[in-house]
């Protein structure tokens, strides 16, 4: 499948994943998936805990580099370009495909300076007065800044556990990338947290194509356009998130759903 | 279901009684380590004040013209060189009038220090109108006068045995009785270098000396040691050679300091034929001892960084060095500070390997320098414990109370440093 060029194609793809085999050593994690990333539209990655999900959501921006077992075979294209060719720069990649994790991990420093890091190692701001507009228009769209506007110099580390995921978000948003990979952004987080980066995510995806890792199904359905569920390091069956949930093909799919495996 | 008692179970009284034999185990414990703490202090503290005080003795100096500036210049530096010794010799003269023997003379001129001579120089240099005028001085005593001022007499000791002769004995109560005999505060104590002396001997050429050796190897030890411990823990290989390079240095770490002192003296000296007994030398010497401590507590602090702060910096885009030392590097600051604040009082406390590379040297002057020779703080410790004279005595515990203050006040500011290192998250 090749990326259609028409802008006016809506169904356009800003990442393909083809043939990609993850080992951690011996241990066979990620199997022969084939796997397509949907330009402003979530997709949902689900399944059963190990079953290689989170690696292969790593592999879209090379977070795997640095843990040595690591060995990944196959293609990764963002825009059309092998993200794992010699060529590409991995920190200019990283600032196209941003990241948000599990546990909230705000850099113990000033809320403002959490958000301005990005934007500063990349060169983002001209001046103060950028990187302060920069700092303000993530903390928006994160839907951060009312509650942190009057204390922006206050650690990061102060805020709840919801605010600090939204600071998290802002700080991955400030550096403008194009893909945004979730891991599980809420699986700390309370319902009402949660709910309210749901709806966040929902408004990102005008501007964002998001990939996110979720153990909750109900998540996956409330929010994703796409959804990929895999099983035992295999990528058993994705599709529209509408199909998936009513029409599973697969037996596995079905049992997972329902709830009688995973 | 059978009912339970909530204030009775089988075995409870036990182990209540358990937990407070525990509790008992411990207060005795700290008892015992705070009561030799206290043994420790009062005993070097009662035995180093008296080296706080010296006595003098007020003699009534006449600045003869003819004798400190014969030619009228009035030059300062010519004062400061000129025959004060004289002027005290007359003066004594003239109090003991009777005293005519010359044997019984260098009796009575040995009761002043021969820093008495100096301290007269010393204040022509400073005052040159004081030629040609009779000023009471109080000049330093020698310090077997000083002994007996503090220790008085023992009655029970052969007089054939005493420091002091007995008319020497007499001479001074009559000065005591004019009150021209008193213990002073002794500042040349705190002013002074070594000296053969005791009454003139100082520890300032040592604390100096110590200092700048704790300089040199802080410059060096601190850069090499965080660096080298950023590059094992963040950027090497886990591989064979870097155990192999990670246990050697725990190896490093265990190795006696004299053998360092060893090796510091065959390569900087022998080869790089760096200065001798210079703190140059020493601190060079320190910081190969201190960097192995300096290393293992680095990479400590370094693995003790939350893997998700490296994470999130990764994930911005940040390269490697820029999450090392945007966010790593500062957030285990405060580990790697304490490493090295032990590393230093280890090296601030080491006298064996400063020995090796002559810094055990008799050296008067106080060093300006670290390519001037020098003796540090603990080597000047043990040069005064090794002299005879009664009165190196308390100046030996006096100098142990300097160096145990030298190292509260290093480590208070360590922690205050940290403190505000680790204030900012």
């Amino acid at each position: 499948m090749k990326k259609p060029k028409k802008k006016s194609d809506v169904v356009e793809n800003v990442m393909t994943v083809r043939n990609v085999d993850v080992f951690y050593g011996s241990n066979h994690a990620v199997k022969d998936v084939s796997l397509d990333i949907r330009k402003n539209q979530i997709t949902a990655l689900i399944g059963p805990s190990g079953c290689g999900k989170s690696t292969l959501l790593r592999c879209l921006n090379r977070m795997n580099d640095n843990i040595e077992i690591c060995k990944i075979t196959g293609e990764v294209k963002y825009d059309g370009q092998d993200i794992y060719d010699k060529n590409v720069d991995v920190v200019a990649l990283r600032a196209r495909i941003g990241m948000v994790f599990q546990k909230p991990n705000p850099f113990p420093k000033s809320i403002y300076d959490n958000v301005a890091y990005g934007p500063r190692i990349h060169r983002l701001a001209e001046n103060k007065q950028q990187l302060d507009d920069i700092v303000e228009n993530s903390l928006k769209k994160a839907g951060l800044f009312a509650e942190v506007a009057d204390r922006l110099a206050d650690p990061g580390t102060g805020l709840s556990g919801g605010q600090q995921q939204r600071l998290c978000i802002a700080r991955a948003i400030a550096v403008e990338p194009e893909v945004i990979l979730m891991d599980e952004p809420c699986s700390a987080l309370d319902p009402i947290a949660t709910a309210v980066i749901e709806e966040l995510m929902e408004d990102m995806r005008l501007n964002y194509s998001i990939v996110i890792v979720t153990h909750s199904m109900q998540q996956a359905a409330r929010i994703s356009q796409r959804t990929a569920f895999f099983h035992m390091g295999e990528l058993v069956e994705q599709g529209a998130t509408s199909k998936i949930f009513t029409l599973p093909k697969d037996e596995r799919t079905k049992s997972y759903i329902t709830g009688r495996i995973g | 279901m059978t009912e339970r008692s909530l204030t009775d179970m089988a075995g409870l009284a036990a182990r209540h009684r358990a937990e407070k034999r525990f509790r008992w185990y411990g207060i005795i414990a700290i008892t015992i380590s705070l009561g030799f703490l206290a043994v420790m202090v009062v005993s070097i503290g009662s035995r180093g004040i008296g080296a706080f005080s010296q006595t003098r003795i007020a003699l009534s100096i006449h600045f003869d013209e003819a004798i400190v500036d014969p030619l009228g210049k009035r030059n300062t530096a010519e004062l400061s060189r000129s025959n004060t010794n004289a002027l005290i010799r007359a003066s004594l003269n003239e109090l003991f009038g009777q005293v005519q023997l010359p044997s019984e003379r260098r009796a009575l001129y040995a009761l002043v220090s021969i820093g008495g001579a100096y301290e007269l120089q010393a204040a022509l240099e400073k005052r040159p109108n004081l030629v040609g005028q009779t000023k009471t001085m109080w000049l330093t005593a020698s310090d077997d006068v000083d002994i007996f001022v503090k220790k008085g007499i023992n009655p029970a000791l052969d007089p054939a045995l005493r420091r002091l002769k007995p008319n020497q004995i007499s001479w001074l109560e009559s000065l005591q009785q004019q009150g021209q005999l008193q213990r002073k505060f002794n500042t040349s104590f705190f002013t002074n270098g070594d000296s053969r002396e005791p009454e003139m001997a100082g520890f300032l050429g040592a604390l100096v000396g110590s200092a700048l050796s704790l300089l040199v190897c802080f410059a060096i030890s601190f850069p090499i040691g965080v660096l080298s411990a950023v590059y094992l823990q963040e950027y090497a290989k886990k591989g064979r050679l870097s155990r192999i390079i990670e246990v050697n240095i725990n190896n490093l770490a265990a190795v006696p300091s004299i053998v360092f002192g060893l090796l510091g003296l065959f390569i900087f000296i022998n080869i790089l034929h760096l200065p001798r007994s210079t703190p140059l030398v020493g601190g060079l010497v320190l910081a190969l001892m201190t960097l192995p401590t300096i290393i293992i507590a680095s990479r400590a602090a370094l693995r003790a960084v939350p893997p998700s702060i490296r994470e999130a910096a990764i994930g911005l885009g940040a390269s490697k060095t820029q999450t090392t030392f945007h966010h790593v590097v500062p957030l285990a600051m405060p580990g790697m500070l304490t490493g090295t604040i032990i590393g230093m009082a280890q090296a601030l406390g080491e006298t064996a390997p400063l020995l090796m590379i002559g810094m055990v040297a008799f050296v008067v002057d106080i060093p300006t320098g670290i390519l001037e020779t020098a003796t540090s703080l603990p080597v000047q410790i043990f040069l005064w414990a090794d002299s005879p004279e009664r009165a190196f005595v308390e100046r030996t515990a006096a100098a142990i109370m300097v160096l145990l203050s030298f190292l509260v006040v290093m480590n208070l500011a360590a922690v205050l440093l940290r403190r505000r290192l680790e204030r900012r998250w």
